[in-house]
């Protein structure tokens, strides 16, 4: 596994003998941005990791306590939220970002089904 | 000609309140996306790193976990029936990483019915089990044709089904995964486990190739 500056070490992080176990391609992204912005010191652990743990004790309220398959649900919140904190981007960029690659899906999708190409 | 079906990825008993939480799901990629996109303009994040760390994972948990699936399958008859009948189970038994958070189901290819996965949705695979997805599986192209027209998107692979074989489409979502047991190729019945799993390709556990007997 590339360096990952002791993030593996995170308590919960759900992990074999090799380092950290993911589901799907975006949760290696999510872990791999938090990895990035760590070692460049954009952002400090324990910043990262006060922003996970508040989002973890928030579903815990809610009753959503789950450290398995939830977990990089919560990694992603986390991170959205300390990249607006710090001013790294505006809750406005990522919505944009997200509705302008949704359409671009959804018109391609509409397309093919008239027959284009 | 012999029916088509298409089979909705929806676990058995959870239809209805399922579509938001589905949204959601797979909405977790596209937010993810976003954010590599944001902090790539602004140079916080390099996507190579990404990329080499999705590249490191993909090589953990490639095609040739699924493949050594199908192989015992080939050789263990009842492991097979296990697998049909609830291949989460089985996955979590044999510390598959990865597949506990979703259903998996694994179907298999006769000579009588020949299964497809697509999502049409977006791009739900069994990661775990085949690693990253081919490109023409994300594409729009065979996303929308593998529903419309299987039997046309199996010409382009190179596939002829006889008239007689029913195809049957699977759709996957967030929630459940298909893997599909190509048919064991004929002249390989002196062979070891490992050996036919060096047989098995990524894009036959997805239903777009049939097996040649090895040479």
């Amino acid at each position: 596994m590339p360096d990952s500056n002791e993030l593996t070490d995170l308590p919960l992080l759900p992990r074999d003998d090799d380092g950290p176990v993911f589901a799907e391609p975006w949760q290696a992204q999510a872990f791999a941005m938090v990895v990035e912005l760590t070692e460049a010191g954009t952002l400090t652990r324990e910043e990262w990791a006060d922003h996970l743990g508040a989002v973890f004790k928030e579903a815990e309220a809610r009753g959503e306590y789950d450290t398995g398959q939830r977990y990089y649900d919560h990694w992603l919140t986390a991170l959205e939220r300390v990249v607006v904190e710090k001013n790294l981007a505006g809750w406005e960029d990522l919505s944009k970002e997200g509705e302008s690659i949704r359409e671009n899906d959804h018109h391609n999708r509409e397309h093919q089904l008239e027959g284009g190409h | 000609m012999a029916a088509t079906t298409v089979v909705a990825g929806v676990a058995a008993g959870t239809a209805g309140a399922q579509g938001a939480e589905e949204y959601v799901q797979s909405d977790y990629a596209v937010r993810t996306k976003g954010l590599v996109s944001v902090l790539t303009r602004k140079n916080l994040v390099n996507p190579a790193t990404m990329d080499a760390v999705v590249d490191f994972y993909e090589n953990k948990v490639g095609p040739h976990i699924g493949a050594r699936v199908v192989a015992r399958s080939w050789v263990d008859p009842d492991y097979r029936q296990r697998l049909l009948a609830d291949a989460r189970a089985v996955a979590r038994e044999d510390d598959l990483t990865g597949v506990q958070g979703t259903d998996l189901v694994v179907l298999e290819n006769t000579p009588e019915v020949h299964n497809l996965v697509v999502c049409t949705l977006c791009s739900c695979y069994p990661w775990p089990l085949l690693g990253l997805p081919p490109s023409w599986y994300k594409d729009t192209a065979y996303r929308v044709q593998a529903v419309i027209d299987p039997r046309g998107v199996l010409q382009k692979f190179g596939l002829e089904l006889d008239d007689d074989v029913e195809v049957r489409v699977w759709d996957s979502t967030a929630e459940v995964r298909y893997l599909v047991i190509p048919e064991r190729p004929a002249g390989t019945e002196g062979m070891t486990e490992a050996q036919l799993a060096d047989l098995v390709t990524r894009d036959s556990m997805i239903g777009a190739e049939k097996l040649a007997s090895p040479a």
